[in-house]
Order: C-alpha cells, then structure tokens, then sequence
C-alpha cells in the first residue's frame, strides 16, 4: 500500500464515503417525501387477505410502532444509517417476515456471476476488436465487418435481449424461455445443475455481451490512433521488432489505460442493463427481486435493492481506482 | 478539374475523370467540412425519420385508435396471420396489441415521446453542465472542489435506481417530470468534461491574450472558449440523450414511468407481461424494439460523426 500515493488514496477514500452516503440518504429521503403511508399499504394488503379487518386504527398504529415510523425524523434517519451500514434494511413487506437482506443474499450471487462473466468478456474482446481495427496488420475482413456490426453496439441489452429471447427460445427453442436453472434439477455442486445454470444463463449473459462490447471497440479504436502514430511505436517498428510483439506490448498496453478509466465510468449503466436484462428472463437475480417488489410495492425490498446496486457499483470503482496506480505508474510519480 | 482542387493555378483537367478519381475528390470536398460526412448525416436522417412520423401520423391516421378496446385483439401486421388464423388488414396496418389498440396509432403517439423525454432531460442536463463547468474552471478553490467532488460522486449513481425507488414511492409521473428527475443524473459528465477543457484552454496563447487585452470574463467564457468546445459539447450531448432515452425505456420496462400515456418502453413492458414471447405476436414487442433500436442506431451514428468532427485524426481519405 505504501506504494500508492497517500493523497491519491484520501481522495478516492471520501469520493467513495460520500457515494455511499448520498446513495443510502437519498434512498432514504424520497419515501419520506411522498404521501403514499407503508403502514397504509400493510394493511390494505392484510385487508385483501382477510376481506376484512377489525380495528383498523390500533393495527395501523401498532404497523406504524414496529416499522418506527412514528419516531422523529432524525432519529429514523440515524437508526436507518445504521442498518444500512450493516446490511439491515428491516423486513420484507410482500414475504413477510423474511428479512431484506436474506433475499438480497440470495439474489446476489446470480447477479455477480453474471456481472462478472459478461464484464470480463466484453472488455477483452471489445478491446481485442478495437485494436484490430486500427493494426494494419489486421486481415481486411476485420476492418469491414466490425464497423458493420458496431452500429448494433449503441442498442441497450434489453432490446438484444428480446430479440435473442424470442429468435432462440421462443422460435428455435434451442434455449430455456426464463428463469436461471431448470426446475428439475436441485440446486447444488452437481453437474446437471452447473449445466442448467450455463444453459439458463448463456442467452442474458449473450444479449448484454453483444451490445456492450462495441464501447470498448470504439474508445479502443480512438486511443490506438493516437498510439499509432506515437514515436515509440515509430522507434519499435524501426528496431525490427515483431509486429505482434509491437501490438500487444507497445500499443496495446498504453493505449488500454484510459479504457480502464473509463470502465469505472461505464460500470453504473452496465449494473442498470443487467438490471433489465434479469427482468425479462426472469433470472432469479437483483433485477427479478427488484422488479417484483415493485409490483408488491415493497419498499423495504426496493430499497435494499437499489442500495446494494449503487454500492455494488460505488466500491467496484473505488477497486479500479485502487489498482490503477499499478497499471500506470505514472500516477504514482506524479504525486510523490 | 479546378473545382475540386484547392489551388487556383492548376490547368484544366484534359481527360474526364473516372469513378474511382470522383470519388476521391468527393471525398476530398467531405474533408473540407467535417460537418457533413455520411454518418453524421445517416444518423441526423434517421432521428428526423422518428420525427417525421410523430408529425405526419398525426395529421394522417386517427389517433382515436390508441384507445383500450378500439379494434380486434391481437391482430398481425397486413399480410400475415395470427395464431387464430385472422389475417393483417389495412384498417391496423401493423397490426393491434393485445387489449385492441392500433400499434401504428401506439407509435405515432409512443416514438416521439421517448425521444422528447431525452431531449429535453439531455437539455437541461447540458445547461447545467455548462454552468457548473465553467464555474469550476474558473472560479477554483472551495468551489470548485465542491463541484468536482460532487461530479464524481453522482457519476457513479446510476440513475435508474434512484428513479425507481422515487417513482414507486410517488406513483404516476407526467413526461416532463420524467424528463426532469432523469436531468439529475446527467449533468456530471459535461461539468466534468468542460471543467478539464477550461482549466487546459486557461493556459493556452488565445485567452492569455484576450485576458491581457482586458476583455471581459464574460466574453473570454462565450465568445473565446465556447466556440472551440462546441464538438465536444455536441458529443456530450448526444450521449447524454442515449443514456436519458435508456433510463427512460428502463423504467418504462419495470412498469414505472407515466401510466397513462403511451410510450414505446411501456408497450413492451405490457407484451412481456402478456406472454407475447410465447404466443408469437412478434409485432406487440418487436416494432417498438425496432424503432427504439434505429433511434439509438440514429444517436450512435451523430455520435461517431461528431468525433470525426473534433478528431481529425479519425477522417481517412481511404
């Protein structure tokens, strides 16, 4: 740790403290702003339940005690802080009683796994491609069809989705429609249920691949121009050295640096689309529970949800930040 | 040929010029205004394309059809059948959604309405931007720390979370208002990236010069520094209306966003939710897709155009 600047890492530290905590303030604060009444709405759900219920006054008052929505303000405030910071978000509204943060858990490593496959291959073939395009070494076909199918890469995954959705599931039927594993199989470390999850999983994981990969292309593509025409590069060239050598250590490697800049950048609208995309396949991750607690209006849900996304989110750039000084050590001279 | 040449004193072309020769010189006149190359043009067309038909689809085809129940349920476009064998007729010529409103009265009434939302979000957005950049660049100090700061925390928010968590605690929202909340989030990137032009420009030759010759800050602000950020700030702007088009559509898809008023997120949302991925009424779900899909296409292509504007480096004679 020593090796990074200190002044680097104070900076980073409180860009990533104050994320958090506008995110959880403003999560908590538009609720409080609206008229609609949680304890209201637990009741209407216990009304159309029972058909009827007696004493509506006591129970709404008694909904209102055990969600803490009579205390002052402020002390809701400084209590909800603190759940927040261990991962409380109360109880589940629609599933009563189950805790929010348990159907987070659950949720959350659908979601991951999915983040985490579908980011690493976009970056790397987005990259790989927009490096091609420029190299003229490159066969020609590569600087006609991707450019070609580029223009797709502007479509949010949600659109791909559909459209791979009804082509291979509902036509050709080669995948399953929904959901993230079979109904047959148990879930476990089994490898009928390894093959229904990468069965499940290949088309979401497909719809935002084919869509994201052309940002990495295109920004790639910008900076391996500028690279291109670098003395270094002139000087590599003139030394001899391969051609293959030259792509990948001497223009590859420094024209990647911003594109790592600028996944820290891109990674919230990334969340969001996989968001949507889960919601459609109704892929039992962050963006199913999401999408279904607003349909219960489920505030408690809504609320975790949207907390650990932006958190999610805040700490994976607070991680680039982190390794970047690594990657380029030009930010580590600069500021000792 | 003089006309394509940009030296006066060269003798007229004696032989005509063959194909490949013209059009390396209508390449050449591109070259000479960045403004008007093809992709820029492409993707300007296609959006007036968008706007065309909210125009005319009004003035041509009765927009009473939107209504719940107006016409047969489920019909196909014109010159296909459904799953209950009833052909495509001309009276819905794409056909009818599944609680019988005309599709091609949906999209006269949805298209324009995604891409109002993201202008006018993206707008404002940019105004802002504008504002709190040059502040930045300018003033320094607290405020500016307060303002770069600012900038990058919201940067990584994604927008659509918060509006969910707002929209389902308020309910229905109007267009404008839907444009406004998403204004929130899309300012950061343009303070962001007229901030680093402004405190790069500050030191260079031209504004050293108008500052020593005592102009106004005013005038170095608008008359010597914004006309050089236009492309930029062009570029900024089109990405911000694509992202403020995607967190519209995404809302829309959760079944949040206005209720009332059709939109092209909301009729997908409402195919999805009916099984229309099942049943096969590929025109319920798939013509919003398509048009959502050539107004990115359409904002992409203004995109690249515009970076070959700012990026000569980027135009190739080839």
């Amino acid at each position: 740790m020593s090796r990074i600047p200190r002044s680097y890492l104070l900076n980073r530290l409180v860009t990533l403290v104050l994320t958090i905590l506008i995110a959880a303030t403003l999560i908590w604060i538009i609720p409080r702003l609206s008229p609609v009444d949680p304890a209201e709405i637990a009741l209407g759900r216990m009304a159309a339940g029972a058909g009827s219920v007696a004493n509506a006054d006591e129970i709404l008052a008694q909904l209102r005690a055990q969600m803490g929505i009579d205390q002052p303000l402020i002390i809701q405030y400084f209590k909800y802080l603190g759940g927040v910071l261990v991962f409380d978000f109360g109880l589940s509204t629609a599933s009563f009683p189950t805790p929010v943060s348990a159907l987070i858990a659950q949720a959350l490593p659908w979601t991951l796994g999915l983040m985490v496959l579908s980011l690493v291959i976009t970056f790397v073939i987005g990259n790989l491609l927009g490096a091609l395009m420029v190299w003229e070494r490159s066969p020609r076909l590569v600087k006609v069809a991707i450019p070609a199918a580029m223009v797709f890469t502007s479509i949010p995954p949600i659109l791909s989705g559909l459209l791979l959705m009804w082509i291979f599931a509902a036509k050709l039927q080669w995948f399953p429609l929904t959901g993230s594993y079979g109904l047959t199989v148990e879930p476990g470390w089994s490898w009928d249920f390894a093959q229904s999850v990468i069965h499940h999983g290949f088309l979401p994981a497909l719809s935002i691949i084919v869509v994201t990969f052309g940002f990495w292309a295109l920004g790639m593509r910008g900076l391996m121009i500028t690279v291109q025409g670098e003395d270094y590069t002139t000087l590599a060239k003139a030394k001899g050295l391969r051609p293959r050598y030259i792509l990948y250590r001497y223009m590859i490697r420094n024209a990647i640096l911003p594109q790592i800049t600028a996944f820290a950048l891109k990674i919230g609208l990334l969340i969001a689309g996989q968001v949507l995309v889960e919601r459609i396949f109704a892929y039992n991750g962050m963006g199913k529970l999401l999408y279904d607690a607003i349909l219960d209006q489920d505030f408690p849900v809504i609320q975790g949800v949207s907390y650990v996304i932006i958190l999610m989110t805040a700490l994976s750039v607070f991680l680039v930040d982190l390794v970047y000084p690594f990657i380029d050590p030009r930010v580590r001279h600069e500021a000792a | 040929m003089s006309n394509f040449s940009t030296d006066d004193n060269v003798a007229e072309a004696t032989q005509p010029m063959t194909r490949a020769e013209k059009r390396q010189a209508r390449r050449m006149r591109r070259f000479d205004n960045p403004w008007l190359n093809p992709k820029l043009l492409w993707g300007a067309g296609l959006l007036l394309g968008i706007v065309l038909l909210g125009i005319l689809g009004r003035i041509l085809w009765n927009l009473d059809l939107v209504f719940t129940g107006s016409a047969t349920l489920k019909l196909p476009p014109v010159g296909f059948e459904n799953l209950r064998r009833q052909p495509g007729v001309w009276d819905h010529p794409l056909g009818t959604d599944g609680s019988g409103r005309d599709m091609l009265a949906l999209i006269v009434i949805g298209a324009p309405n995604s891409l109002f939302v993201g202008l006018l979000a993206s707008l404002i957005g940019m105004t802002t931007g504008i504002v709190l950049g040059f502040t930045a660049g300018f003033v320094g100090g607290r405020t500016d720390d307060v303002i770069r700061v600012l900038s990058d925390v919201m940067i990584t928010i994604p927008p659509l979370l918060i509006l969910v968590v707002f929209q389902s605690a308020f309910g229905d929202v109007s267009l404008t208002m839907m444009a406004l909340l998403i204004a929130g989030f899309v300012w950061q990137s343009p303070t962001r990236l007229i901030r680093a032009q402004v405190l790069s420009m500050k030191q260079s030759g031209y504004v050293q010069m108008a500052r020593l010759s005592g102009a106004p800050t005013s005038h170095i602000m608008f008359r010597e520094m914004l006309p050089n950020l236009i492309p930029y700030l062009f570029g900024s702007f089109i990405a911000n209306v694509t992202t403020s088009i995607v967190t519209a559509v995404g809302l829309e898809v959760l079944g949040l966003g206005p209720q009332r008023i059709p939109t092209l997120g909301r009729t997908i949302y409402e195919a999805i939710n009916a099984g229309a991925l099942i049943q096969n009424l590929w025109w319920w779900w798939g013509i919003p897709t398509l048009l959502l899909a050539v107004m990115f296409i359409g904002l992409l292509l203004i995109n690249l155009g515009l970076d070959e504007v700012s990026n000569p480096r980027l135009r190739r004679l080839s």
